[in-house]
């Protein structure tokens, strides 16, 4: 156990190294200058030169990479070039609300999909299952923004039943986390469907009813834990998806989170927030895939990590 | 009007003892009747059978006794009474108290029954309590009595197992345990033994047996096999397409058996003899296949650096020839290595050691030559359902092997696959249609067309009659034999059912734990077994004579040990000494470790 801990930490090592080198080509075969943008349109050829050196953008791509990996190594992840502050600094404030999301929206998903996924395979065939499979594939189809602003207008604007926008409150987090968490919920609910059909029909079930097991007992005991299990890879691959979702959600919802630090960094091509971000991304998403396949032989005792 | 009316005269009046009956029952989907106007009794502490090719609604009838019928499945007339209550028409809360508690079912797959993601104890303790309010100190006391009269190795331990950790005879121990804790009046087994090693279906069935006597619990034996009726049953019921063909007790359904489907269906049932019949004259020409020494090893990778830690011997050292028109048969139970020979033999997993086909040594062939070899080398699988394609017509499959060597115009090709057809007894009607309209036994015929397209010299049968009906199982082994006159071709047939192999084979190979313990002509081995294990699996096939007094089999002590072995470490070779006439044994040294 602990040698396939060991093992997994050293590749995802290398994975972040893979995603530091292709962010850092692609920023730097950037057609967008950011010097130009920390100058201003206004300075003159020497000034921006005098940028450009002081930051050490005039080197070479095997220069600059070499420099920003060294100081990496020492857990630096260079300065903002406009806010003028530490990005590790920057990135460490704005995580935890970040992360609150990502879990609330997780949350949600699985509250959602699951729930969904179930009924509609009791109900499997009915008009009850059809609607449910429907509405989940709108939920697949609607981009994350229209969604947002939807739910923004009909329960903040019009009801009034939460806040508009911010941070802070447990009211605040519902519509982001829901925002976010829909687009998992139309995939979950209908993987979990079909996965629970398919228990249903097996024949440890045929004996669970064969003891004499209530039907509650035998769907609650018996079919949600094994129709379950091919989910949870799944929730470390969703990670991922969450991460580029987070970057909508938190504009939408002005939530102070990473996403809308990646955001405004973008627009104003901040490379060392974007490096950092997407890093710092990287790594939960590697982390999220190690955690998925350590809890899965807690749950099903058949895996056996080697 | 009611089915009662109409079978009332043919029911057998109810026995004063009798625990449940069943009467004029009719199961039916929209459109067809899978039981028809059924009846019978089951007496306290009686044995019934229940026998009859798939199809026949034996499983169907044990299900609506349970209550346990698929939606779609409707009972349309009929009663089922325990002890004078009608459960068809109870409640669903009352017949659950019923289900598990007053009749107990086992099912045939004791590998799916279980429910894997739960241990042993916590389904044990689950059966028990749903029927009992206990304290779990108490149920947990209950299940581990449950095991330990189950004679499974190590109770305590079981109980905090998951079902992956136990072996198929071990988990169908722990479904008979599940279905006595609670001491229930019936109990259903269908097909209990059918998935297990031969070795190991003599001792659940024995041990059925005993536990049947001590409790005096009804049995009701669902089975499609004619010898385990013979040794199990005080009665027995024929079913057909749904309706009772015959019913009696068990000695005369076999030595004077009335329906003429009774008949056939015992006279198709493959019996074991002592290796008489007729010698295959020994070919003077070269063997099709020789294997010297061959080895297939499956590395297991473990630690940090994923190094190779433990090999899976799953041959060791086996070395045998086939010779030009002869079948040639591997027999042994699961994990024995027989099919891996197989795989070996086809090129499928890698071997050390030398396979010669035809001559050429496998190992030395580049790719394009062995891919030529292979048209000499066909097999037929024992699933035909999961070996043909659902989405090509049955014609296309057969001409695929055609195709992919680029052999013929579409014209020869079409005319070849209709020969074929013939060949195997199908019409060329057949040609246009897609696999799942035919029977087992049909898609069975189609798979050996497919194998005979390329004109092999060498047929292998992995298990390829293991899944038919008795009945159709005797049709396709006869084919295999015509063709083999006809053609000239040399069968590999490997199999775990030692009465088929002694009726089809001409000399044979037993194989234990990746080694051949015994080989030699069907006399020498049948008729004069001289390995102890040999002789254990003769011994284990259950005989369709119910006046047939097998001789006490010597208890097995634990599993068949593992083939699995540090890296540098390996079994002990068995070394095989001639006793006369080719017949080859394993030493008697080697043998208390082979076969302990």
């Amino acid at each position: 156990m602990a040698s396939y801990i060991l093992r997994r930490l050293v590749q995802s090592a290398l994975i972040l190294l893979g995603v530091s080198f292709i962010t850092f080509v692609l920023l730097f075969v950037l057609p967008a200058d950011p010097v130009r943008q920390i100058a201003g349109r206004a300075a003159t050829a020497a000034t921006v030169e005098n940028i450009r050196q002081q930051l050490g953008l005039d080197q070479s791509f095997i220069v600059q990479y070499g420099r920003y990996l060294a100081n990496l190594l020492q857990g630096d992840l260079g300065r903002s070039y406009l806010q003028k502050t530490d990005v590790a600094e920057l990135i460490w404030s704005r995580l935890p609300a970040s992360l609150l999301l990502m879990l609330a929206g997780i949350g949600a998903e699985l509250a959602i999909g699951l729930t969904l996924g179930v009924v509609a395979a009791l109900w499997k065939g009915k008009a009850l299952d059809q609607g449910l499979m429907v509405g989940s594939f709108v939920a697949v189809s609607a981009p994350q923004f229209v969604v947002g602003l939807l739910l923004l207008y009909v329960f903040a604007v019009k009801l009034g039943w939460f806040p508009i926008g911010g941070y802070g409150t447990a009211a605040h987090l519902v519509l982001p986390a829901v925002t976010l968490g829909i687009l998992g919920s139309g995939w979950y609910s209908r993987m979990m469907r079909s996965s629970m059909i398919e228990v249903l029909r097996a024949d440890y079930i045929r004996t669970a009813r064969a003891k004499g097991l209530g039907r509650a007992r035998v769907i609650l005991r018996h079919a949600l834990p094994n129709a379950v299990l091919p989910i949870i890879a799944m929730i470390g691959i969703d990670i991922g998806i969450f991460m580029g979702g987070i970057v909508v959600v938190e504009s939408v919802f002005g939530w102070p989170g990473i996403g809308q630090l990646a955001w405004q960094a973008i627009q104003r091509v901040d490379i060392p927030i974007i490096m950092g971000v997407t890093l710092v991304s990287a790594a939960f998403i590697v982390l999220g895939n190690l955690l998925a396949d350590l809890v899965a032989p807690l749950i099903d005792p058949r895996i056996r990590l080697r | 009007m009611s089915a009662n009316d109409k079978t009332a005269g043919a029911a057998v009046p109810a026995l004063p003892q009798s625990v449940l009956s069943v009467q004029g029952l009719t199961v039916s989907v929209p459109g067809q009747d899978l039981v028809k106007a059924l009846s019978f009794d089951l007496a306290k502490g009686e044995t019934l059978a229940i026998a009859g090719e798939s199809g026949s609604g034996k499983s169907i009838t044990s299900l609506t006794v349970m209550g346990l019928l698929p939606p779609q499945v409707q009972v349309t007339s009929g009663a089922v009474q325990l002890e004078g209550r009608d459960l068809l028409t109870l409640p669903e809360a009352q017949m659950r108290q019923i289900r598990g508690g007053r009749i107990a079912m086992i099912f045939q797959e004791p590998m799916t029954s279980l429910n894997p993601v739960m241990t042993i104890g916590a389904q044990l303790i689950e059966a028990i309590t749903a029927h009992e309010a206990l304290p779990r100190a108490e149920a947990r006391a209950r299940a581990l009595e449950a095991l330990t009269a189950v004679r499974i190795s190590q109770p305590e331990r079981r109980l905090r197992q998951y079902p992956h950790e136990l072996s198929g005879g071990m988990r169908q121990r722990v479904m008979i345990a599940m279905a006595l804790a609670l001491k229930p009046d019936v109990l259903i087994c269908d097909e209990p033994t059918t998935a297990l090693d031969v070795t190991v279906q003599r001792e659940v069935l024995d041990l059925l047996h005993d536990l049947q006597r001590q409790m005096g619990t009804a049995l009701i034996l669902i089975t499609h096999d004619m010898g385990v009726v013979a040794e199990m049953a005080d009665r027995v019921i024929i079913l057909r397409h749904g309706q009772m063909v015959e019913e009696g007790a068990v000695a005369q359904i076999f030595h004077a058996p009335q329906a003429q489907y009774t008949k056939d269906l015992l006279a198709a049932v493959p019996k074991m003899g002592k290796g008489e019949g007729a010698e295959l004259q020994i070919s003077v020409e070269p063997p099709i296949a020789r294997l010297t020494d061959v080895q297939v090893r499956f590395d297991l990778r473990g630690g940090l650096l994923q190094r190779v830690t433990h090999r899976v011997h799953a041959v060791e050292g086996v070395s045998f020839d086939i010779r030009a028109g002869e079948t040639f048969a591997l027999v042994g139970e699961s994990g024995c290595g027989k099919s891996t020979i197989a795989k070996a033999l086809v090129g499928l997993v890698p071997h050390q050691g030398r396979i010669e086909v035809g001559g050429q040594a496998l190992n030395a062939l580049s790719t394009a030559e062995r891919r030529r070899l292979t048209r000499d080398l066909q097999m037929v699988f024992q699933d035909p359902m999961a070996a043909l394609d659902p989405r090509m017509t049955v014609g296309d499959l057969v001409a695929e092997p055609l195709l992919i060597h680029g052999l013929g115009t579409p014209q020869e090709r079409a005319a070849r696959v209709a020969e074929l057809f013939a060949q195997v007894g199908l019409p060329p009607e057949a040609m246009q249609r897609y696999p799942h309209e035919f029977s087992g036994g049909q898609r069975q015929r189609i798979c050996i067309a497919r194998a005979l397209a390329l004109r092999p010299k060498l047929i292998i049968c992995d298990e390829s009659v293991s899944a038919l009906d008795v009945s159709v199982q005797a049709r396709v082994l006869a084919l295999l034999g015509d063709l083999k006159r006809d053609l000239g071709l040399s069968f590999l047939f490997i199999s775990h059912d030692m009465a088929v192999v002694e009726n089809i084979c001409d000399r044979v190979a037993v194989m234990y734990l990746g080694q051949i313990v015994e080989t030699g002509s069907r006399a020498q081995v049948f008729g004069n077994p001289q390995h102890p294990y040999t002789r254990r699996l003769m011994e284990a096939v259950p005989v369709p004579d119910p006046a047939h007094r097998r001789p006490p089999l010597p208890r097995l002590t634990g599993e068949v040990p593992s083939p699995i072995h540090p890296v540098g470490q390996g079994p002990q070779r068995v070394l095989l000494e001639d006793i006369g006439g080719g017949h080859l044994v394993a030493r008697a040294d080697a043998q208390s470790q082979a076969a302990a």
